[in-house]
């Protein structure tokens, strides 16, 4: 297509997709201006039916659980898929250029500022994500944003350019284990409700005294499973990329 | 609608608009990162802390790292492509 063609299309879908939004959006209540029923009915009984006092974390890990279960294994297969794809071209590329991929460890002559501020960094971000992770049912955070927290930590060592240190700090094999291992947990959980209780992913522990640590039954459980599971995911994820960028038929480092 | 609120939408207008603007690939992925910011200080002023979070792991860490190491690959193939056209 022409670029007179494309900007006589634009001259045209744009003010009608202008027009389309503004009527849509003058139809939406104002801020705060809430009325919808599940919602408010939530709001209400959530904290005397499950003790958790973030609602969002108790929506997503025990009252809509069985819908996290749905996104745990999208998570689960898009990251298998991405190792699958990346490893098949990694085979390939490893059989041409496997006399240069050992010179390319050093990619980055990272200055030694730097180099301490990952040192600082690391332990900070683990002990951010395990908190965001474990007090899911108390403050905002939970499984997901912990966890990618959680594998930020080890990242950091990618910053101070020693991108070989972190594949032997976190092992494919280590982050493959983590990743399978929250999914199962997750889903054991959800078993759990079933035979423990009748209804798959019903809240069978006990729920303790609200703003505790160890309340809300299992949600604070299923937080912790699915922060593995996104630490083991999203670190496996980084380090495929990671692996194609700077390991893999890597010419003279700069 | 408070002042923060109407503030932070007007940034993540301007923000929004520069990722669109910006020529380079890596530079437009810094942009990128200020975009992300906006909005999650924008979800922030809406009071949905759970979301904000979840919007500055992604567009902070998650999705930074995988699109420089795509970047790098490509640099490396074009680079590669250039070597074997000299030869």
């Amino acid at each position: 297509m022409s670029r007179r063609a494309r900007l006589a299309l634009f001259a045209l879908g744009g003010p009608g997709f202008a027009v389309v939004l503004v009527i849509g959006l003058h139809g939406l209540p104002a801020f705060g201006d809430y009325h919808g029923i599940y919602g408010l009915l939530l709001d209400r009984i959530e904290p005397h039916l499950r003790h958790a006092t973030d609602i969002v974390t108790a929506l997503n890990f025990d009252i809509r659980a069985f819908d996290t279960l749905g996104e745990e294994f999208i998570l689960f297969a898009s990251v298998a898929g991405v190792a699958v794809l990346l490893r098949r071209l990694r085979a390939i590329d490893e059989h041409v250029d496997r006399s240069r991929s050992s010179q390319a460890h050093r990619f980055a002559q990272a200055s030694s500022a730097v180099r301490m501020t990952s040192l600082w960094l690391i332990p900070l971000l683990v002990a951010l994500g395990g908190y965001t992770v474990i007090h899911g049912a108390l403050t905002p955070g939970g499984g997901f944003q912990g966890g990618v927290i959680l594998a930020a930590g080890p990242l950091a060592v990618l910053i101070a350019g020693r991108y070989l240190i972190l594949k032997r700090l976190a092992p494919e094999w280590m982050l493959e284990a983590a990743e399978s291992a929250g999914a199962a947990a997750y889903t054991l959980i959800g078993l759990g409700g079933l035979i423990f209780g009748s209804i798959f992913f019903e809240n069978f522990l006990p729920l303790g005294t609200p703003g505790q640590l160890l309340s809300a039954g299992m949600i604070p459980l299923n937080s912790v499973a699915v922060g593995l599971e996104v630490t083991g995911g999203f670190l496996l994820v980084w380090t495929e990329f990671l692996d194609q960028a700077l390991i893999i038929g890597q010419a003279e480092p700069e | 609608m408070s002042p923060l609120q109407a503030t932070a939408l007007v940034v993540v207008v301007v923000a929004g608009t520069a990722v669109v603007l910006t020529p380079e690939a890596l530079r437009q992925t810094m942009v990128l990162g200020i975009f992300g910011l906006a909005l999650t200080i924008l979800f922030f002023t809406f009071q949905a802390p759970d979301v904000a979070l979840s919007e500055i792991v992604v567009s902070g860490v998650g999705m930074p790292v995988i699109i420089l190491a795509a970047l790098r690959k490509i640099r490396v193939q074009d680079r590669e492509r250039e070597q074997d056209r000299e030869e």
